[in-house]
């Protein structure tokens, strides 16, 4: 990736970054229950990754977070005053009808950044991404990988105080699931607070802070990442550390 | 000879006839203004039903769908009583002129324009909804970026209005008059002549309307097939 070398700026906008507080929160569907009673607040810097088996509700949690889904019962809330400026990076990345520089584009106008500032911002972000030189190419014809290095750039334009990742590697191969890690970590760098789920217990590994772990629609687990790794507390969390597999 | 049908078809059209070149610009300047109204209106208006739940929005979409198929004397019965001198619009004296075509044939195309774009626009909305409410678009935000992704699938709707348009023979009769050389259009010259037992020039005028109608589909499907591959 080409940004490696350029300067991180920390951008003091971005900090501190706001705690997220689950208070009982509840998800269910035609009455069956998908998710919860959940409590948690996720505080300090991250990143913080989300994991558990499929279908642990992962991404529920995610969603519900972000505010595309609403609790049925409990309530979502922020540290910060107000929503925090956030942005979410999905599993398949969901990319406009259009060139990959006017995908930022149209992200930028949608958040009202001034007509005049957005080409370059959009070139900057792609560029970091590695895609300057796919600028003017439809975003729906770049490779998987760099599909996923566009919704990146698309929410690093946006400067988000919290950026949620859904298993956004699980579709990729090595060298693409490398680029979107060290553009998490570029993230992290920045100062946005990191919420990523993943099922790969080697990537939660390589990128956590902390470890949110869920089975069957509960938290069963958050501790520090190298607590969670070497000593796991609960059951559901030591066969998944072990490599057992969990429902 | 001359009463080949292809052979008169060509000879109108290489003789440079001037009534014929009257109606064929006349039929296009109506279908072709009836469709740009009816997009302006029915593509947002296909959006909207798309965008937002309201109640009755599944009879408002019921009826978009039944419309596509509204008989044409129909649509023309409708915008006749309207402009006759004694209906609510009848001051204008607009019967009988180009414009009362274009108001019928916006009639007969507007529902298929937004039945159609409808659909497309909720199927993209499908794919597309999650993204849109992440970077916190509101629905009335959505709208113009949806369209615009859409524009392709639009563009083959726009196709089947203008067909639509220009296809219809009993609107246009019937709020036009078929008056010569200030509301005849191809179509209605094909009933005319065909009454007069003029097959020939009938057929010919057939012929001459196809033509264009290809025209038209073939420089829509390369311009589609053009910025399809520059932008994706």
């Amino acid at each position: 990736m080409t940004s490696l070398n350029a300067p991180l700026l920390v951008s003091s906008a971005l900090y501190p970054p706001p705690a997220l507080c689950f208070e009982g929160v509840t998800f269910s569907h035609e009455e069956k229950v998908l998710l919860g009673p959940c409590s948690f607040t996720l505080e300090g810097t991250g990143p913080t990754l989300v994991m558990g088996p499929n279908g642990a509700g992962k991404s529920l949690l995610l969603r519900l977070a972000h505010g595309l889904l609403t609790p049925t019962q409990g309530k979502v809330a922020w540290s910060s005053e107000g929503r925090p400026r956030q942005a979410m990076v999905f599993q398949q990345p969901v990319l406009l009808r259009r060139s990959a520089a006017a995908n930022l584009i149209h992200a930028l106008a949608v958040n009202n950044v001034p007509r005049r500032t957005r080409a370059k911002l959009a070139l900057d972000a792609l560029e970091r991404f590695g895609l300057a030189a796919c600028s003017n190419t439809p975003a729906r014809v770049l490779s998987g990988g760099q599909q996923q290095r566009l919704a990146l750039a698309r929410a690093w334009v946006l400067s988000p105080q919290v950026l949620f990742l859904d298993e956004p590697t699980s579709a990729l191969d090595p060298a693409a699931i490398k680029a979107v890690e060290e553009a998490v970590r570029e993230f992290h760098q920045r100062g946005t607070r990191i919420v990523m789920t993943t099922h790969d217990i080697h990537q939660a590994r390589r990128l956590a802070g902390d470890v949110l772990f869920l089975s069957g629609g509960k938290v069963r687990e958050h501790t520090p990442a190298e607590a969670f790794f070497d000593a796991p507390v609960s059951r559901e969390a030591q066969a998944f550390v072990a490599g057992e597999l969990v429902e | 000879m001359e009463n080949n049908a292809f052979y008169v078809a060509l000879s109108l059209l290489l003789d440079f006839d001037a009534t014929l070149f009257q109606i064929v610009a006349l039929s296009l300047q109506v279908s072709l203004l009836a469709v740009l109204i009816a997009a302006v209106l029915g593509f947002p208006l296909g959006a909207a039903v798309a965008l937002w739940r309201f109640p009755g929005r599944s009879g408002v979409i019921v009826v978009l769908n039944a419309l596509m198929g509204l008989p044409p004397v129909v649509a023309g019965l409708m915008v006749y009583l309207l402009l006759s001198r004694a209906g609510p619009l009848g001051e204008l004296g607009f019967l009988f002129t180009p414009g009362a075509m274009v108001i019928a044939q916006v009639v007969l195309v507007l529902p298929i324009l937004a039945a159609l774009s409808r659909q497309k626009v909720e199927e993209m909305l499908g794919e597309y909804r999650e993204q849109f409410v992440s970077l916190g678009m509101s629905r009335a935000r959505m709208m113009p970026t949806l369209l615009w992704d859409a524009r392709f699938a639009l563009l083959t709707v726009l196709l089947a209005g203008f067909g639509r348009a220009s296809a219809e023979v009993g609107a246009v009769m019937m709020v036009g008059g078929n008056i010569d050389g200030v509301t005849r259009v191809m179509t209605t010259a094909i009933v005319l002549e065909t009454g007069k037992g003029n097959l020939p020039l009938a057929l010919g005028l057939g012929i001459v309307l196809l033509t264009l109608v290809m025209l038209i589909n073939a420089g829509a499907y390369v311009l589609g097939e053009l910025t399809r591959r520059r932008t994706g």
